[in-house]
């Protein structure tokens, strides 16, 4: 049971919000207070659009402990519009065979589980093939 | 040319040590160094180690080892470094005998893995990765790999067999090392058929990890015995770099920058270049780390090494040989103590003592351990005198 | 006397009210009937609907009431700073103990200065969440309120309910009529204690009294919830351009309406449960979205909700000219019903935890 680990990054994990920066105007994720491109102070909340394109994928045959439940599954970098790259799950893809450069969009998912049903419910981002419509 | 000598090698076979505990292991592979330098007398031990306060629930390996390995009193702790550990205990030695501090050091690279089911012990190695950013949604180092390697394939626009070379190179030169998990020789045809791990990476794209122990005694050159019974092995180059924690943070993830940091100075220190030595011991924990650093330090070009695998061009007699005792891949990945296992089979080379594996007129060696995906690396150049 | 102070059994708060966005979530896959019928009786006919949608592994009621409420966030144009209430119902709330609203609230990025308890009253969970929501913003204590039914509804393996519980619901914003993209005329709610359907707690599925179902329970309440608002109202069923029953199965929401004076035109374009089937608290709700996805200004909607145990809510709606402009702000019941991977039993069996891992 981690609950404060959790708890603690709900709002970025929820529904990716980083920061971005007052100086140089990067977007950041996940947030780190500085920013990475030109070192200054960065504490400005922002809320990713979720959308973003695959970077690289791969499929999770052999998953490990806490994960075996939903095997086999995808894991992508997915390349945000705003900028940053993140590591995340891909779900709903039904029969579209994933692309590198395939555009996806943000959804809050159910991320982890424990087995005896007993421990809280891990929710965070994920990305499906942008819906159409 | 330095003072500063590898005068004792000492290692157990890798595998899984159902028999035998952490500290066995360490203590065979410490006992066996001392031994293989006529019992010089460490003033310190530094051991690199990733997973015992996981796995084998156990922390302050330096009272642990110095214990039972009978160096009472002496200055005694781990350092960590991910997959890189065993090299940052090196470096920490070598540094402690240039400062001045100590004179002869015990180096110990331990990795107890077998000890858990395997998802367990998966998930007990996802916390070398961004735990918070790169574990928590399903991946492992494993599944990283597999994305480094798809995004590969789709940059130079290769089949998914295009790094085969890798593990057959490896398995051709593993099949001699008595101390290796696999001696078994692949083919493409093999390599074709076995099971996908992390797609489009299978189980010969990633070495297997297993328990091993892996010791160095350094000490001053000065400080040998007289009648010293093994050709004379020198560090020459000892340099450490660092990269993001997260693969995805990079600007330019394909790069390796660590990797080509840590080598370029360590070869620079040795007034050497990466191309010109004998051989180089990189590292293979995955057969796409081992095609991005060698692009990453020039010694192929970019989307070429795995080429260049398939060519021969790193073979025992190519034109720069790489895993000539099986790397990773044929030998096994004692994680933790996979960085002091290359270098026990740099100095076996240097030493003219790899038999069959014996890479011919072996006078320098380049040595290179990655913790993750070079977010640490730790590069060495050995030299016989 | 529960008569109001205009001497009508109505609801309807001092400030009035409407729908200032709404958003509907149906997951991607699919169990045709023909699966669960072949496994259960040898034969693949005789399932009540086409298929059911299912929820993924990923999913729960509060992952669906995330997308929902996005989507209604995104066509009400709100900050989501400004609601006062986030109020999820369902019989499925992942937590026993722990409020699914609260998740919802953070995600959808709300401030913490809201109500959020969530709601059980069986199917009809949602639409009590609805009409707190206007009661909330009618008298004035709040702007804004979100009230979601959504369900990831359970069904006994080889149990009639098998071949409709399914997954899937609907969000509605309530907030000032003058910013609606349909006024909230009136409500009414009508209930008794009926025991046709129940869970208790600690069992997985519910029991239900089979044919009981019917007649004293879901045809009572939804037929007395709608002839009281339509007197009430001075109404018959003609002047309504829709109306919308809980779905339980395709017949019974056609037999209550057709009672009521209802023809298929105005039945048909909310009757969603052939295709998904019956996502419970979520049932009504995502056929209102269906209607507003084709509704025009002036149409007259009614809705009548039907939770057992046992009661229904009735709501009297008009479209306003602003759904246009809305409705293309957030995938459509078209887009979601597009959107189909069909699923075999076995994946099914998995998806919904029916498979002991021991």
């Amino acid at each position: 049971m981690e609950n404060p680990r959790y708890w603690r990054l709900k709002k970025q994990r929820y529904g990716l919000v980083g920061e971005v920066c007052p100086h140089c105007n990067s977007k950041i994720f996940p947030p780190r207070d500085v920013c990475p491109e030109c070192g200054s102070e960065a504490r400005t909340e922002y809320a990713f659009s979720g959308k973003g394109k695959v970077y690289s994928y791969t499929v999770m045959r052999d998953a490990p402990a806490g994960y075996e439940q939903n095997a086999p599954y995808t894991v992508a970098i997915v390349a945000l519009d705003e900028g940053p790259m993140v590591t995340a799950q891909l779900t709903d893809l039904g029969e579209e065979p994933v692309q590198i450069g395939m555009p996806v969009e943000m959804v809050t998912r159910k991320l982890r589980e424990d087995v005896e049903k007993k421990g809280i419910l891990v929710y965070g981002y994920k990305f499906r093939p942008v819906m159409q419509g | 040319m330095s003072d500063i000598v590898i005068a004792g090698i000492g290692q157990i076979p890798v595998g899984e040590h159902y028999t035998i505990g952490l500290r066995e292991m360490g203590v065979r592979a410490l006992t066996a160094a001392l031994h293989d330098c006529d019992d010089l007398k460490p003033d310190a031990l530094y051991i690199g180690n990733l997973l015992s306060s996981m796995i084998s629930h156990q922390s302050n390996l330096g009272a642990l080892f110095t214990d039972y390995g009978r160096l009472d009193g002496v200055e005694a702790y781990t350092t960590e470094a991910a997959g890189a550990s065993g090299a940052a205990a090196l470096h920490q030695a070598y540094m402690a005998i240039r400062s001045g501090f100590v004179d002869t050091v015990a180096v110990l690279g331990v990795e107890k893995w077998s000890d858990l089911v395997r998802s367990e012990a998966e998930a007990a190695i996802m916390q070398e990765m961004d735990y918070d950013y790169e574990s928590i949604p399903g991946l492992t180092s494993t599944g990283q790999a597999g994305l480094i390697m798809q995004r590969y394939l789709y940059e130079h626009d290769l089949p998914s067999d295009a790094l085969n070379g890798f593990a057959i190179l490896a398995h051709t030169n593993g099949r001699n090392n008595p101390y290796g998990l696999f001696k078994n020789l692949i083919s493409s045809e093999s390599y074709a058929r076995t099971a996908m791990l992390s797609d489009p990476f299978n189980m010969y794209d990633g070495a297997t990890y297993a328990d091993g122990a892996a010791a160095l005694i350094l000490t001053r050159r000065e400080l040998l015995p007289e009648n010293f019974p093994h050709p004379i092995i020198s560090i020459t180059g000892s340099a450490a770099s660092s990269d993001s924690l997260s693969w995805h943070d990079r600007h330019e993830p394909m790069a390796f920058t660590a990797a080509a940091r840590a080598v370029s100075e360590a070869a620079r220190q040795a007034g050497t270049l990466p191309g010109q030595v004998s051989l180089f011991e990189l590292d293979d924990s995955f057969s796409i780390y081992a095609a991005l650093t060698l692009e990453a330090c020039g010694l192929a070009d970019r989307g070429k090494a795995w080429q260049m695998a398939r060519d021969g061009e790193f073979a025992i007699n190519g034109r720069l040989p790489i895993m000539t005792m099986g790397g990773c891949l044929a030998r096994g990945n004692p994680i933790g103590a996979k960085g002091v296992y290359q270098v026990v089979e740099a100095v076996t080379q240097l030493r003219g003592a790899a038999g069959a594996s014996q890479v011919p007129n072996a006078r320098t060696a380049l040595i290179l351990a990655l913790g993750g995906p070079a977010s640490s690396a730790i590069a060495h150049v050995l030299e016989r005198e | 006397m529960t008569e109001n102070k205009s001497g009508s059994l109505l609801l309807h708060p001092d400030r009035s009210t409407g729908i200032i966005g709404y958003g509907a979530y149906i997951p991607r896959y699919r169990l045709p009937g023909s699966e669960v019928a072949q496994l259960w009786t040898g034969s693949p006919k005789g399932s009540p609907v086409k298929e059911k949608a299912v929820a993924g592994l990923d999913e729960d009621v509060i992952t669906m009431s995330i997308e929902a409420s996005r989507n209604a966030l995104a066509r009400a144009g709100i900050d989501p700073q400004e609601l006062r209430a986030v109020w999820v119902g369902s019989e499925s709330h992942p937590y026993a103990v722990k409020p699914s609203g609260t998740v919802v609230a953070e995600a959808i990025g709300a401030s913490n200065n809201i109500q959020a308890g969530d709601w059980e009253f069986a199917c009809k969970a949602g639409t009590e969440a609805m009409v707190a929501a206007i009661a909330l913003v009618g008298s004035g204590m709040g702007k804004y309120a979100l009230a979601i039914g959504m369900d990831t509804a359970q069904g006994k393996p080889g149990d009639a309910l098998e071949y409709t519980a399914s997954s899937g619901g609907a969000a509605f914003i309530i907030g000032p009529a003058d910013e609606a993209v349909v006024e909230i005329e009136a409500t009414y709610s009508y209930v008794s204690d009926t025991p046709d359907f129940w869970r208790r707690q600690e069992q997985k599925y519910p029991e239900h009294g089979q044919r009981f179902t019917g007649d004293p329970a879901y045809f009572k309440h939804i037929e007395s919830a709608g002839r009281v608002m339509m007197e009430e109202l001075g109404m018959k069923a003609s002047d309504f351009t829709y109306a919308v029953f809980h779905q339980p199965n395709p017949k019974f929401p056609m037999k209550a309406g057709k009672d009521l004076g209802f023809t298929e035109e105005q039945l048909l374009p909310g009757l969603l449960v052939p295709v998904i089937g019956n996502t419970y608290a979520g049932a009504s709700m995502i056929g209102l979205t269906a209607i507003l996805d084709i509704a025009k200004p002036g149409d007259r909607i009614l809705q009548v909700s039907y939770g057992s145990g046992a009661g229904s809510d009735a709501f009297y709606f008009v479209v306003t000219e602003r759904i246009a402009e809305r409705r293309a702000l957030a995938p459509s019941i078209a887009d979601y019903l597009a959107r189909r991977t069909e699923i075999n039993y076995a994946t099914y069996a998995r998806f919904r935890g029916k498979i002991d891992m021991g």
